[in-house]
């Protein structure tokens, strides 16, 4: 190997049952895995930037598990963990993505246009409407792995991306580092701001270190677009808008992240992509689109129904409480989106979403009139 | 991830300028003293085990600074860490250990004969006693760095030193991840439990990994000694009990320390001492003896005096809120101990506080008749 990994070697001292992890009190899909023997084949092998199979599972080993949702337990550090590790990834990728196969490829559709509908969403019910994915940047090393300087280039690079953007996309970086107190305040009241991670689940990933070095928020000057850099991922882009319009934002979305990968190709960095596993980001869960459209819509009668989450089951479709991932719903209000990443397409996630929450407030003003649902209740998409 | 060496080389494509931590809002020892002409040099090394510059520093990297204390902003992977990054540890240790210079030798002297007085502290005031100090076993990496397979080593190898004591030291082992409810609310009880850290100044430095695998906490059945496992070093043993009896508390807090140190040295894993550094571990802070000898005392008067800074100041002891470290007093009682950690012995660090807190005791009952204590206040030792 090309880099020394001296401690990986010294605990090769060691046998594998020594150093294979306590995963008996652990509910994670990378626990549900790990058995000793593949951890034996596997903790030898280093990526080319020397990442092992304990830092690929630290996370998972550090939080045994969740009380509200299935975690994945383990992490990538780069664009190969995914091959050197893939004894390890593959059925984490399958347990998590619905039976998502070694052999699968996943369809990529960034065409605004091939989304039906999706215009009209009640805004009586639907408050805001959001679509937000993931992209890493090919060449460097992910959050949970990369150094200050790859982080510090992986910033440089963006902010002059993203500084050549115009017409409704133009706008500003705000450096995490040098924020106004001013800066900050309008960034929490336009709900823009990431904080440091405080989830265990990230913190022991290392995905934290050398914070706020090299994090920043971009949006352009209308505030319907946004990237995080160097948070989780590489890069988030989040396209949002107040009311039910999701087509817009979403072709907002879509226009704004083909403008973004061509600069950023202009400039010799393409997005780690591959006809496997679609985009690459830190976290297994996130792959294919890594996208996430959903909307924040009042639902209290639907909420409070008991076939509520089969419903949402069917329509392929989850719930969060409206500050996000592990958060409760506030006055019936629930963020509701498109469950799946990975084997479909943007388009098809987003659709999903748009017919799913027209179906979804419908049954709302049933439930309101005081009258039963059972009828409206779909088949398994 | 700093657990692994797994990227040093890789981050060498980047210039030091590149590499180099923001340190601009940075308040701690490593901050201090690392420039970018020591970071240049020390950037490209690493010790036998594979622990870095960057693995040295990234706690001080991600904790900027702390509202009462001035943190040291660095560890010890190893003990090789302390040589091979010397043009950085030792001005910390010289800032941090009164002026220590890299020349000066460390007298040990765990006699407590040698000690003098100390069994007679006033117990309407002083309401217990304590001695604590760090030990790291020679052959194995610290709890910054060490894999779960060194950690259980050093775990199997202290319950087997520990569980051969008999007579006053006669006791019992309790693993954190076996322990059951009654075990723990017990040592709870007893204010022995230690629990996953929370303070980022540890969980920074990758202390908290894999918890709470190979950790634990041995206690003779006296409750008198106590071994933790595994927690910030890889033992930190303790010697407590009710009153102002610090004699006896040192005595056995010496006699069992020496004690466990044969059967580990029997064992070919000694403790890791030098003539220069003392005591080696984890943090920089605690080298030398790294003993805290200290007392829960009563002090509601003094402690309100415009001298009580002062005083203790010129008795080189340090005062903390009964919860320990980043706690405030309750009741005006206040943890009072020595300050000194490096280049004196543990008799004399024991003999300051002794002295110290008999002097503050007479200036508490001067207060309370409401007599001045102004011609007691001592001169700087």
């Amino acid at each position: 190997m090309p880099f020394g990994n001296t401690h990986n070697q010294l605990k090769l001292k060691f046998t594998s049952i020594q150093e294979y992890p306590d995963l008996s009190k652990h509910n994670n899909h990378m626990a549900k895995v790990l058995t000793p023997e593949l951890y034996e084949r596997l903790r030898t092998k280093m990526t080319a930037s020397g990442f092992t199979l304990d830092d690929v599972i630290q996370t998972g080993v550090d939080n045994p598990g969740h009380p509200f949702i299935m975690t994945v337990g383990c992490v990538a550090g780069d664009e190969e963990t995914y091959i050197v590790f893939k004894d390890l990834l593959d059925p984490v990728i399958q347990d998590r993505h619905g039976g998502y196969k070694p052999t699968d490829k996943h369809k990529t559709d960034l065409n605004a246009a091939n989304l039906k509908g999706g215009d009209d969403l009640d805004p009586n019910y639907v408050l805001s409407s959001r679509v937000r994915t993931g992209r890493s940047i090919r060449g460097y090393c992910l959050p949970p792995h990369c150094s200050r300087g790859e982080r510090r280039a992986v910033e440089k690079l963006s902010v002059e991306a993203l500084g050549s953007l115009t017409g409704d996309l133009k706008g500003k970086y705000y450096a995490l580092k040098n924020m106004t107190d001013a800066e900050q305040q309008q960034l929490i009241d336009d709900h823009f701001l990431f904080d440091k991670p405080v989830s265990p689940l990230l913190l022991a990933s290392g995905m934290a270190r050398d914070w706020p070095d090299a994090r920043g928020i971009w949006h352009n000057d209308n505030k319907t677009f946004l990237v995080w850099v160097n948070e989780e991922d590489h890069l988030r882009v989040i396209s949002m808008q107040k009311g039910g319009n999701m087509r817009e934002v979403f072709t907002r979305f879509c226009t704004g992240l083909t403008k973004i990968e061509s600069l950023f190709k202009d400039r010799g960095h393409a997005f780690m992509w591959n006809e496997h596993l679609g985009y690459i980001l830190t976290c297994p869960s996130n792959l294919g689109t890594g996208l996430r459209a959903g909307v924040h819509v009042k639902l209290p009668n639907l909420s409070k129904h008991a076939k509520f989450g089969e419903v949402l089951k069917r329509l392929r479709l989850q719930k969060r409480g409206t500050g996000g991932v592990d958060t409760a719903a506030v006055g019936g209000v629930f963020d509701i989106s498109n469950a799946d990443r990975l084997g479909f397409s943007e388009v098809q996630l987003v659709q999903m979403v748009v017919d799913g929450i027209k179906l979804l407030i419908e049954m709302e003003k049933k439930l309101e009139k005081g009258q039963c649902i059972e009828d409206m209740i779909p088949a398994q998409k | 991830m700093p657990f692994g060496n797994t990227h040093n080389n890789f981050k060498l494509n980047y210039t030091v300028d590149q590499e180099f931590p923001d340190l601009s809002k940075h308040n701690n020892h490593m901050a201090k003293a690392l420039t970018k002409d020591i970071y240049a040099k020390l950037r490209d090394k690493q010790t036998p085990s594979g622990y870095t510059l960057d693995d040295v520093i990234q706690t001080g990297v991600d904790n900027p600074g702390h509202p009462f204390i001035m943190t040291v902003g660095c560890v010890a992977g190893d003990e090789e860490s302390y040589d091979v990054f010397k043009d950085l540890l030792d001005p910390v240790i010289s800032d941090r250990h009164g002026g220590y210079k890299p020349t000066d030798k460390h007298k040990t002297d765990l006699n407590f004969e040698n000690l003098k007085g100390g069994d007679d502290l006033d117990p309407n005031y002083v309401l217990s006693s304590r001695v604590r100090t760090g030990r790291s076993i020679k052959g194995f990496t610290l709890p910054p760095h060490n894999s779960r397979g060194e950690r259980r080593a050093i775990e199997k190898l202290s319950v087997e030193a520990l569980t051969s004591l008999d007579g006053e030291f006669k006791g019992k082992y309790y693993p954190l991840k076996s322990m059951t409810d009654a075990e723990q609310e017990q040592l709870i009880a007893d204010h022995f439990l230690f629990d996953k850290p929370v303070s980022p100044l540890l969980t920074c430095a990758g202390m908290a990994r894999d918890w709470p695998d190979g950790r634990g906490i041995w206690h003779n059945d006296n409750k008198t000694f106590l071994v933790w496992v595994n927690e910030e070093d890889h033992l930190r043993v303790i010697s407590m009990q009710k009153g102002g009896n610090m004699r006896e508390v040192f005595r056995r807090f010496c006699v069992g320390l020496q004690k466990i140190e044969e059967i580990f040295k029997k064992h070919n894993h000694g403790f890791m001492w030098n003539e220069h550094l003392g005591y080696i571990l984890t943090c920089p802070s605690n080298l030398g003896t790294g003993l805290r000898g200290g007392v829960h005392v009563k002090l509601a008067k003094l402690s309100t005096h415009p001298k009580f800074e002062e005083i203790l100041k010129r008795l080189r002891l340090q005062k903390r809120g009964t919860g320990g470290v980043d706690t405030a007093s309750v009741g005006g009682v206040f943890d009072i101990s020595n300050a000194d950690r490096l280049g004196s012995s543990e008799v004399e660090q024991v003999q300051l506080v002794v002295d110290g807190v008999k002097l503050m005791v007479e200036m508490e009952k001067k207060l309370e008749k409401g007599e001045a204590i102004d011609s007691m206040i001592p001169a700087q030792k």
